[in-house]
């Protein structure tokens, strides 16, 4: 087998050294009744014909290039080439944690690039080296806020993304966490900044920016009253907008986190993706995961090494402050590269394009009947659309006629049928606006 | 200085050159330098300002760096080359199955088939994808003997937090609600206790026999109505096999408690026994371990979770569905012969559920590499791989003893702890010493001070994919260290040597710590 290199003969002299007749012999400390089993699987293939295979299943699936106007948090631009060559080598791909700094430099300091990165765009002094995604790591801030502030209540818009907000949910059911949500203005779909009594007692405001719905939402508003009731911002933060909008440190949030996807990483599915987590100084003892901290080596030379390990599970033990191990440190890696080509200029102009043809786009549709903007405040590069007659048979025709045109919202609350929720990036050219607005118009009837 | 030590000529050869170090690509950047080209937006639409009303834009651009893309390229392989990996050499890192990562997994996951995939498609338009999902699922269960699994939870820990969730949700539904304790070994992994704590419950460590093991005795006088679960590593971190597992299970079911099964060492016993025939109740198995999936530097992995069925109902939504074609005879969807294929679909309603642990369904790209390497595999293939494993410890084991000593020192799994004890005794050198010496063979150090029950712990896992020569080679190196203890004893206590760096400062990383690039 390819990838075990012993020969018959090796194994046999191995279990002479070994003093054992066989291999079964080496498994006698496993109790008899329980060594009966077989893995009910096909026996192994050659690589030549696994291949094909898997390629079979990846060919079973539909994808619309260019002309996937589909975003939720998840979301397609086009990732340098040099992106790919790079997290690709193997000294990466294949290394494991840094625990042995000596040897994991290219780790280590990559990763302390990534927290650089991070702190920039989010306007916060401390990020960690990442965590498992976007909806998770808003869990871990939360808990962040619940330690630092002694207190077990969130309070959490309606404008996060209802996935992040059931992850939160699922996370807060183990040390009971208690959690209110506070809804949106239904004109503007921003959130309203909660009343006083709302946040009493409460450890986090949690938000999102642009909300789930594509909505930028005004911050500083909700920074204050947060912290008029002594609870912390935390705001889930979405790369995209980064080089354009106010970081969320300075408007005020004391905790930023988020999915770096799609920087870096394409859509896969909905992962693997890399979450990140960033806080105000005050916190950095609460911060869960990995941090790397730079410091001198033996010799007086400058390089890195993990640092504050005794926040963390394999020193702390049963009081650290979250059970995170492995995290998503290759993810993170393509997002540093791909922000390292990007620039501070690149980034913007990302969001920039973005921004022109989403409104572009929008501008065109809801001239169509029964197309509707469902809010009227100011959106990003997403936003949704008021369908009339049901996101979803619109969303079936116009995918026959090769465009799939945003996400139906009734899949997270049947209250949201007619909803629809349209993303534009970089990677929809004016011709695939074009096409969407064709191929909208004639489902609608109207023809162009 | 050259610590290399070459005065034996057949002793091991240390490395003979120290690569350069790089600046942090933040100090590189050069006003006006650029990569990626944005196209323009070729559209009319007004400006950003004009776009966004009322909207707090950023006036101050962030301090990402300004290069051009072969200065990125450049930096980025500079920095790769300051890494030991998989590729480059033996990595026996105890606990971490830091096995070979076939190429074609790799492949496999980068058709744009999958990368281009988006998680809210029509399920007509993604069946590929869940057909993958569905069976992987299903080689999992065969090789765990569970009854249904989540491919939701991004790592190893992440899979342990689902799986005490769904503990915790089972005992409120069953009247349970006053289990409020967690019992673990002290060999535990520290995921085990700080998972339990993050799920709201407190933690009894057990202290292990004298042999290794958990003690049927021991355990008794611990369980009580009180317990909500035991959670176990088997092979536990020792190496060893439970030997009690079975009476262990049956107490704690006769205690009212569920068993958590920490997969970190699955790797030991594919093909050899099941959890779910141990008693199992809930299991977590590490993709990038036992399923050959790379560790990227510390992630992404993927921590499938299964479960007995009694548990079934609590399990992460959504889940991938099969649904049965209505006219083919065969049961293999794969099959385009044999009429019209299952169909596949996400189940949401699933009102027991725990709940989302992530967005979206997991780490679907380290998903297909599994997927991949275990039909590369097939199940004769993993017992061979369990079986190579196993031999390659025991092989090192026998070959160590002499020089090491080796606390339990009987047949092991797929790993075993040595104790650098002696040598701390005799030279007064550490296991941390020892393992910083290997690194200047060109190798990696095994984990180090763990297992916290063994003094000097120096955890060896040489996984199935090494070859003889390379375990000999490893033995020559710990057999020349030990040697070094009583000639050179310096050279050992300051390594690492031919390292890209030295030992960093550690007190100084946390007393004052930097942890971003700031302008100069």
């Amino acid at each position: 087998m390819s990838y075990l290199p012993h020969t018959d003969a090796d194994r046999a002299a191995m279990l002479e050294a070994i003093g054992v007749a066989s291999l079964d012999e080496l498994f006698a400390p496993i109790p008899s009744e329980l060594r009966t089993c077989v893995i009910d699987l096909p026996p192994g293939l050659p690589e030549s014909e696994v291949a094909p295979l898997v390629s079979a299943l990846a060919q079973r699936n539909r994808t619309y290039g260019s002309r996937s106007f589909l975003g939720a948090g998840c979301y397609q631009i086009y990732v340098p080439a040099a992106v790919r060559a790079l997290t690709g080598r193997s000294e990466f791909a294949t290394s494991y944690t840094p625990y042995q700094a000596e040897v994991s430099q290219g780790t280590l300091q990559h990763i302390f690039e990534f927290q650089t990165a991070i702190s920039e765009l989010t306007g916060l002094p401390v990020a960690n080296a990442s965590m498992y995604d976007g909806p998770s790591a808003l869990a871990e801030g939360a808990f962040l806020a619940a330690r630092h502030t002694r207190r077990d209540r969130l309070v959490v818009s309606t404008g996060v993304h209802p996935e992040a907000r059931e992850v939160v949910r699922t996370y807060a059911s183990g040390p009971g966490l208690s959690i209110d949500e506070t809804p949106l203005d239904p004109d503007s779909g921003r959130t309203a900044p909660p009343a006083a009594d709302h946040l009493e007692g409460a450890a986090a405001l949690l938000v999102q920016q642009p909300n789930f719905f594509g909505v930028v939402e005004d911050l500083e508003p909700l920074a204050k009253a947060a912290h008029d009731a002594g609870a912390l911002l935390v705001v889930s933060q979405g790369l995209l907008a980064a080089g354009v909008l106010t970081s969320p440190g300075e408007t005020g949030a004391d905790v930023a986190t988020g999915d770096v996807q799609p920087i870096g990483n394409p859509p896969s599915f909905g992962g693997p993706s890399a979450g990140f987590l960033a806080c105000g100084a005050a916190y950095l003892r609460q911060l869960p995961g990995r941090l790397v901290g730079r410091t001198l080596d033996a010799d007086g030379r400058t390089c890195f090494a993990l640092t504050l390990q005794a926040r963390e599970q394999h020193i702390r033990r049963a009081k650290a402050t979250s059970n995170i191990c492995s995290n998503q440190a290759l993810a993170a890696l393509a997002a540093t590269v791909h922000l390292a080509l990007l620039g501070p200029v690149g980034l913007r102009e990302l969001g920039e394009v973005c921004v022109a043809r989403a409104h572009s786009l929008h501008d065109r549709l809801t001239v169509l009947p029964g197309l509707d903007t469902a809010f009227r405040g100011a959106f990003f590069h997403e936003f949704a659309l008021r369908v009339a007659g049901g996101a979803e048979p619109f969303a079936r025709a116009l995918r026959e006629a090769g465009v799939d045109p945003g996400v139906p919202l009734g899949r997270f609350d049947p209250a949201w049928d007619d909803l629809l929720l349209v993303a534009v990036t970089e990677a929809n050219g004016p011709a695939d606006l074009t096409a969407y607005v064709a191929a909208a118009a004639a489902e609608r009837g109207t023809g162009v | 200085m050259n610590h290399s030590d070459q005065s034996h000529a057949d002793a091991p050869r240390t490395q003979d050159s120290r690569p350069a170090l790089e600046p942090v690509i933040f100090d590189m950047s050069r006003p006006g330098h650029r990569s990626a080209d944005i196209e323009a937006a070729g559209v009319d639409a007004a400006p950003v300002s004009e776009l966004l009303p009322g909207v707090a834009l950023r006036e101050r651009p962030p301090a990402l760096p300004e290069l051009a893309e072969p200065e990125v390229v450049r930096h980025y392989t500079r920095l790769s080359r300051l890494n030991h990996s998989i590729d480059l050499g033996f990595y026996p890192l105890g606990s971490c199955t830091m096995k070979y990562n076939p190429k074609v997994d790799g492949e496999m996951a980068s058709l744009p088939g999958f990368t281009h995939l988006h998680p809210y498609q029509d399920e007509g338009d993604i069946q590929g994808i869940l057909e993958l999902m569905w069976r992987l699922e299903q080689a999992l269960l065969a090789v765990t003997g569970m009854c249904r699994a989540t491919l939701q939870p991004a790592a190893g820990a992440h899979g342990e937090l689902v799986g005490i969730l769904m503990i915790k949700a089972y005992h409120r539904d069953t009247g349970g609600d006053r289990r409020d304790t967690v019992i673990v070994p002290d060999s535990a992994h520290g995921t085990n206790l700080a998972t339990a704590t993050m799920a709201g419950y407190r933690v009894v460590e057990l202290p292990s026999s004298e042999r290794g093991l958990v003690d049927p005795a021991t355990l008794e006088a611990a369980l009580s109505d009180r317990t909500a679960a035991v959670m176990l590593t088997n092979p536990n971190t020792l190496g060893l096999f439970e030997e009690d597992i079975l009476e262990i299970t049956r107490l704690a079911h006769e205690a009212g408690a569920l068993v958590y099964y920490d997969g970190a060492n699955l790797n030991a016993i594919m093909g050899k026994a099941r959890p779910g025939d141990m008693g199992m109740d809930v299991v977590h198995m590490n993709l990038h371990k036992t399923f050959a999936t790379p560790h990227g530097g510390g992630g992404p992995g993927a921590g499938p979770v299964a479960v007995c069925a009694r548990l079934e109902p609590y399990l992460p939504s959504p889940l991938v569905a099969r649904r049965e074609p209505r006219e083919t005879a065969s049961a293999d969807s794969a099959d385009p012969d044999t009429g019209r294929p299952a169909t596949f679909h996400l189940d949401h309603v699933r009102p027991s559920s725990i709940g989302r642990v992530r967005g979206f369904y997991g780490n679907v790209g380290v998903l297909v590499r599994a997927l991949t390497y275990i039909l590369r595999m097939g199940g004769n293939g993993l017992t061979r791989a369990s079986e190579d494993a196993v031999l390659n410890a025991n092989y090192l084991r026998i070959r160590l003893r002499d020089v090491y000593e080796i606390p339990q020192d009987r047949l092991c799994m797929h790993e075993f702890v040595a104790s650098g004890s002696r040598q701390k005794h005799t030279a007064g050198i550490t296991a941390r010493d020892i393992g910083k010496r290997i690194l200047d063979y060109g190798m990696h150090a095994p984990t180090i001070y763990f297992p916290l029950i063994v003094p000097e712990a120096l955890m060896i896992e040489p996984t199935e994919t090494e070859s003889r020569d390379t375990l000999d080679a490893f033995v020559e190196v710990m057999h020349h260290i030990d040697r070094e203890t009583r000639t050179t004893p310096d050279v050992v206590r300051d390594a690492p040597h031919t390292t890209p760096v030295r030992r960093p400062d550690e007190t100084l990383a946390a007393r004052e710590p930097v942890l971003r690039w700031t302008p100069a």
